[in-house]
């Protein structure tokens, strides 16, 4: 569902420009909005969200799926815990679709989908991995790197029960905006992946925004 | 099939009844058969690596390796790791849930499923899967942030092409089985509590008949071996990892 924000960039109170193959981490308090703004087109956020003040308590990939009974994230979508309770809602989308189903790259699993080979490339859980290990005040650590939400790319589930990856369907410019419910802290991967299509095998930058 | 994936004599059998949990350790090697208790039977399942239990069950890389949603016979389990946990070498479903997750105890009152204490009821009351599996993780020192995506076994959730989910009633009959074979030594976790989509007026109580046996090691001509490219790697990292890499 097509919803576009209100908000103005030059209002932001924080505005991070992540390249890709960087991470950030940080904090996102109840009633902010954060956005994260595509800014080349088909690029992927890797992220993952934890409550602020239980680290065991986070984002939930089938609990969110289930309880909204879709298989894509968008505008409406209550990104739910581990616990049920909604962490964020998602308020505006001018891509359209989401996906928390296909996971994260990792460097184990790049082995599996394309070749042992290609252990030695960057990943997004490798470059999880650096950001709990540059911020250890978060407290997280391997045990906390849970199923994620990739905001901008596109995994198409058919009803025979197949999983495809097509190209993205977001654009230069393409924004996913949510609203935080409880105080959580955001920790994104910008997909550094190579070997297939869900970064145009052209991985660029993504900026983060946020507003009170 | 292939001539590798009948399992062999029974090892030990047993029954679990529904809304009950349990784990044990599966050398590689060994076979888990489950079969359904009831018509429209589920079981929760998970996965550990026993020798480095930060390396578990991932169901967004098991879905996204094989290109799949549902999982059925010729898929692999894979650990977060590129590992196969096990492969499903007997399937008589054609479909087991990768997405629906787990029954929490708040959805026992949401759904109208009276909780019943174990004051009340004994072996009768209602547990949820998700304090299943943390009675069964704390067993070996592990917690809610070592929870992942679980499967649910004999359950179908399917999607419409606009994205819509459906959880299928009566898809799996009072006898079916599926059949895991085990690709290394694994900690498997089990619940037979209810789907959390399960749209039965009560409780239901389904269980699961359990047998544990052999296989023969799998070649280049087993079924999930050959059902993707991605498998034969797959195979390759557990090879690699019984080196001692």
């Amino acid at each position: 569902m097509i919803i576009e924000s209100t908000l103005r960039p030059d209002n932001a109170v924080r505005r991070i420009t992540v390249d890709a193959g960087d991470h950030y981490i940080g904090t996102i308090k109840a009633g902010q909005t954060l956005r994260i703004l595509d800014l080349e087109g088909n690029q992927a956020a890797d992220t993952l969200f934890y409550n602020a003040h239980d680290t065991s308590e986070r984002y939930s990939a089938m609990d969110t799926l289930r309880e909204q009974g879709a298989v894509y994230l968008t505008a409406g979508t209550r990104l739910i815990s581990s616990e049920g309770r909604t962490m964020l809602t998602i308020t505006a989308d001018t891509c359209g679709r989401h996906d928390t189903l296909g996971g994260a790259c990792a460097s184990e699993s790049n082995t599996v989908r394309y070749d042992l080979e290609k252990r030695h490339m960057h990943s997004c859980r490798d470059n999880w991995m650096q950001a709990i290990a540059d911020y250890p005040a978060y407290g997280l650590t391997k045990r906390d790197i849970t199923h994620n939400i990739n905001f901008f790319m596109n995994v198409p589930v058919t009803a025979e029960g197949g999983l495809t990856f097509e190209d993205g369907i977001s654009a230069p410019g393409k924004y996913v905006e949510m609203v935080a419910e409880m105080d959580v802290i955001v920790l994104l991967s910008n997909c550094p992946q190579l070997n297939n299509p869900c970064n145009g095998y052209n991985p660029t930058p993504v900026e983060l925004l946020v507003w009170d | 099939m292939t001539r590798n994936a009948e399992p062999s004599d029974a090892l030990y059998t047993t029954h679990l009844p529904g809304g009950h949990h349990w784990s044990l350790r599966l050398r590689r090697g060994t076979t888990l058969t489950l079969a359904a208790g009831a018509a429209n039977a589920n079981v929760g399942l998970l996965c550990y690596n026993p020798e480095n239990l930060l390396e578990r069950l991932n169901l967004p890389d098991t879905l996204k390796c094989q290109h799949t949603f549902k999982l059925t016979q010729g898929h692999c389990l894979y650990s977060d790791m590129g590992r196969i946990f096990a492969s499903i070498i007997h399937d008589e479903l054609g479909w087991h849930d990768s997405v629906g997750g787990n029954l929490m105890r708040h959805h026992l009152v949401a759904k109208g499923w009276q909780p019943v204490s174990y004051q009340q009821a004994h072996n009768d009351w209602t547990r949820s899967g998700h304090d299943a599996f943390l009675v069964e993780l704390a067993k070996y020192g592990l917690g809610r942030r070592d929870l992942a995506a679980n499967l649910n076994l004999f359950s179908r959730v399917e999607s419409d092409a606009d994205g819509q989910l459906r959880y299928v009633p009566d898809h799996c009959q009072a006898g079916d089985s599926v059949t895991l074979r085990f690709e290394m030594d694994t900690l498997v976790l089990l619940h037979t509590c209810p789907h959390p989509l399960d749209p039965s007026p009560d409780y239901p109580r389904r269980g699961v008949d359990i047998r544990l046996g052999v296989a023969a090691p799998p070649d280049e001509h087993d079924v999930c071996y050959r059902s993707r490219p991605e498998n034969a790697r797959g195979f390759e990292n557990n090879r690699l990892y019984h080196l001692g890499l």
